[in-house]
């Protein structure tokens, strides 16, 4: 186990600085002098000579990228060019408030998805199924943005039962998880299914059933078991879904979170603070997908062997 | 595939692959009417500037501002005083063109690096992967905000995001159909009579894999206008005064409390627009899986 470990964090290595040298790169691919946007549009060519100098501009390019990796690992990103402050303060408020937004989201979607994927299974193809996918493919083609915008007007605006902005209380989380949880909701609701359906169908489910297992064993102890295993790669690849889909779910309800700060970021075209957050969502992702790697081989005992 | 049924000398029908397709297909009554959607759909997006009422830019109709549907205004007015329904139509326009150019391009280059990676395998197959890697290690949403941070905003931008964050999932579905496909016998028997590799992989392996390319397309579709219209929404993507869905809802946001209608229709037309290209993709699946039995 220790040694599957080991040789998956060793294999992360090269797409780890291949991320960092793409991240790296991202301030070079600009079009203009990056030394004459950190300086601003009213700086001297002294103050850009300057700027440059202490950025470490004036470098080679591997010099530049070895001070760029060894400040990254310190977690020194800089400083915003909005506000002066250093990059990591920036997204280390910013953090907590998307973190628990994503696990909120996560929690209620995934739950619920395995729930109705099950179901649907079980009673495949009458009414509990056809409800299940209605809403299921409902979910995948509803965009967050107009779900939010839609249970904003709705529940804050109509009814008042809960509020439009911010992240104060518990009851800020309630609308923004919704929407952000919607979509991985129907798509686990549909992965779940599929999955349950195949296994539903294999030779020893058969050979449970007839042997005189009740149902609910079958379903329980032969079915769920099995179906889980790609369930739980599915799972993985949402949360990437969910760091992507933040952006979008902060902006509509203005939530105090990394997901909004990108967006301004972009708009005032504040690269340190760019920078510093791709590099934060590209980590996340990688890191949720070793972390469900792992899982997978707890799970599913043959994938050590590979 | 349909030039092995022409060359057969029978009377009867013959069951070629595409009608086993459609015999399938047209059974599934769901994906069927989301068909015909589509391509209600399509021939909107292409006549919209013949067939809407007002122009969807520069006509505003100043009596009317924030006025809810009427006989004139069948989605009402915005509150410039801009036709929605005009506006709502022109978007399909951009819309579609985003969703199926990204896709189309992401399917080009993706197939492509996928038959190469699964044909020639070794370090071709690593190279190719490793990239898809690094494209997988950024949330697509993100890699799109990137590029569109380097480019500059516009639907122009949004659409080349789009399309490179949809090449590695078809370069990996391509792959593993390739692989999967070239150790049968049909495909030696090719290499046995001499065929080259250009050969073997366009006319031997290419046809195989066509199936789930275009399942996968049409989920794509999906996927794409959504993101498209996302990026607009969050103001990366088409600026207002451009009728895209999303920025079209991004706009709408200032006077939800006046106003909630405005954001109405171009929900309700991304959501069915969506919809429809999920339901033809999960039929479009149904119909050419052969592990899926017919029930």
């Amino acid at each position: 186990m220790l040694q599957f470990i080991l040789k998956r964090l060793l294999g992360l290595i090269p797409t780890l600085l291949i991320v960092g040298m793409l991240v790296f790169m991202f301030v070079h691919l600009l079009p203009g002098d990056p030394a004459r946007l950190a300086a601003g549009p009213d700086a001297t060519p002294e103050t850009v000579a300057l700027v440059r100098q202490d950025l470490g501009l004036d470098k080679s390019l591997p010099e530049q990228f070895l001070r760029f990796v060894s400040g990254a690992l310190q977690g020194d990103f800089g400083r915003s060019v909005r506000t002066k402050r250093p990059v990591s303060t920036e997204i280390r408020e910013r953090f907590f408030p998307t973190f628990w937004l994503t696990i909120a989201a996560m929690a209620w979607s995934v739950t619920l998805g395995m729930m109705l994927g099950i179901v649907s299974a079980v009673w495949r193809n009458r009414w509990p199924d056809r409800v299940g996918m209605t809403l299921a493919v409902s979910g995948i083609s509803f965009p967050a943005f107009a779900l939010g915008m839609v249970l904003m007007q709705i529940f804050a605006v109509e009814l008042r039962w809960l509020p439009t902005i911010g992240a104060d209380t518990w009851r800020n989380y309630i609308l923004p998880s919704i929407t952000l949880g919607a979509a991985v909701a129907a798509i686990m609701a549909r992965f779940t299914r599929s999955s349950f359906v195949d296994i539903m169908q294999e030779d020893y489910v058969r050979t449970a059933r007839a042997k005189g297992l009740a149902e609910p064993v079958v379903v329980i102890k032969h079915g769920l078991r099995n179906a889980l295993i790609p369930v739980v790669t599915m799972m993985g690849l949402q949360f990437g879904f969910l760091l992507g889909g933040s952006i979008v779910v902060e902006v509509v309800f203005n939530w105090p979170g990394v997901g909004r700060l990108l967006v301004d970021a972009v708009d005032m075209r504040d690269y340190p603070v760019i920078q510093g957050l791709v590099l934060l969502f590209s980590l996340e992702f990688i890191l949720i997908n070793l972390i469900v790697d792992v899982l997978y081989a707890v799970i599913n005992p043959t994938i050590r062997y590979r | 595939m349909t030039s092995v049924a022409a060359s057969l000398p029978v009377a009867e029908r013959v069951r070629t692959p595409w009608s086993e397709f459609w015999r399938k297909f047209k059974r599934q009554h769901v994906a069927v009417v989301a068909g015909i959607f589509v391509l209600l759909l399509v021939a909107v997006a292409v006549l919209a500037p013949w067939i809407v009422p007002y122009d969807a830019e520069n006509y505003f109709d100043y009596d009317a501002i924030n006025a809810r549907p009427s006989a004139a205004h069948w989605f009402g007015v915005d509150p410039l005083g801009r036709d929605i329904f005009s506006r709502v139509l022109m978007g399909a326009r951009i819309s579609l063109t985003a969703g199926f150019v990204s896709v189309a391009i992401g399917a080009l280059f993706g197939t492509a690096l996928g038959l190469l990676a699964g044909y020639k395998e070794g370090w071709w197959d690593r190279a190719i992967m490793r990239l898809c890697d690094v494209l997988f290690a950024f949330p697509g949403i993100l890699l799109a905000i990137g590029i569109v941070a380097i480019l500059g905003g516009g639907m122009f931008n949004v659409i080349i995001a789009v399309s490179i964050f949809s090449i590695p999932t078809f370069a990996r579905l391509v792959r593993g159909n390739t692989l999967s496909l070239k150790h049968l016998t049909f495909v030696e028997s090719a290499r046995s009579v001499g065929a080259d590799d250009w050969t073997i992989v366009l006319r031997h392996i290419f046809p195989g894999t066509i199936a789930a390319v275009v399942v996968y397309f049409s989920l794509r579709i999906g996927t794409s206008i959504i993101t498209a219209a996302s990026l607009s929404f969050i103001g990366m993507g088409a600026q207002p005064p451009t009728p895209e869905w999303g920025a079209m809802l991004n706009e709408a946001r200032a006077d939800m409390m006046n106003a909630p209608h405005v954001a109405l229709f171009p929900s309700i037309a991304i959501f069915l627009t969506v919809l429809a290209f999920n339901l033809l993709g999960d039929g479009l699946r149904d119909a050419l899986d052969p592990k899926i039995d017919q029930r």
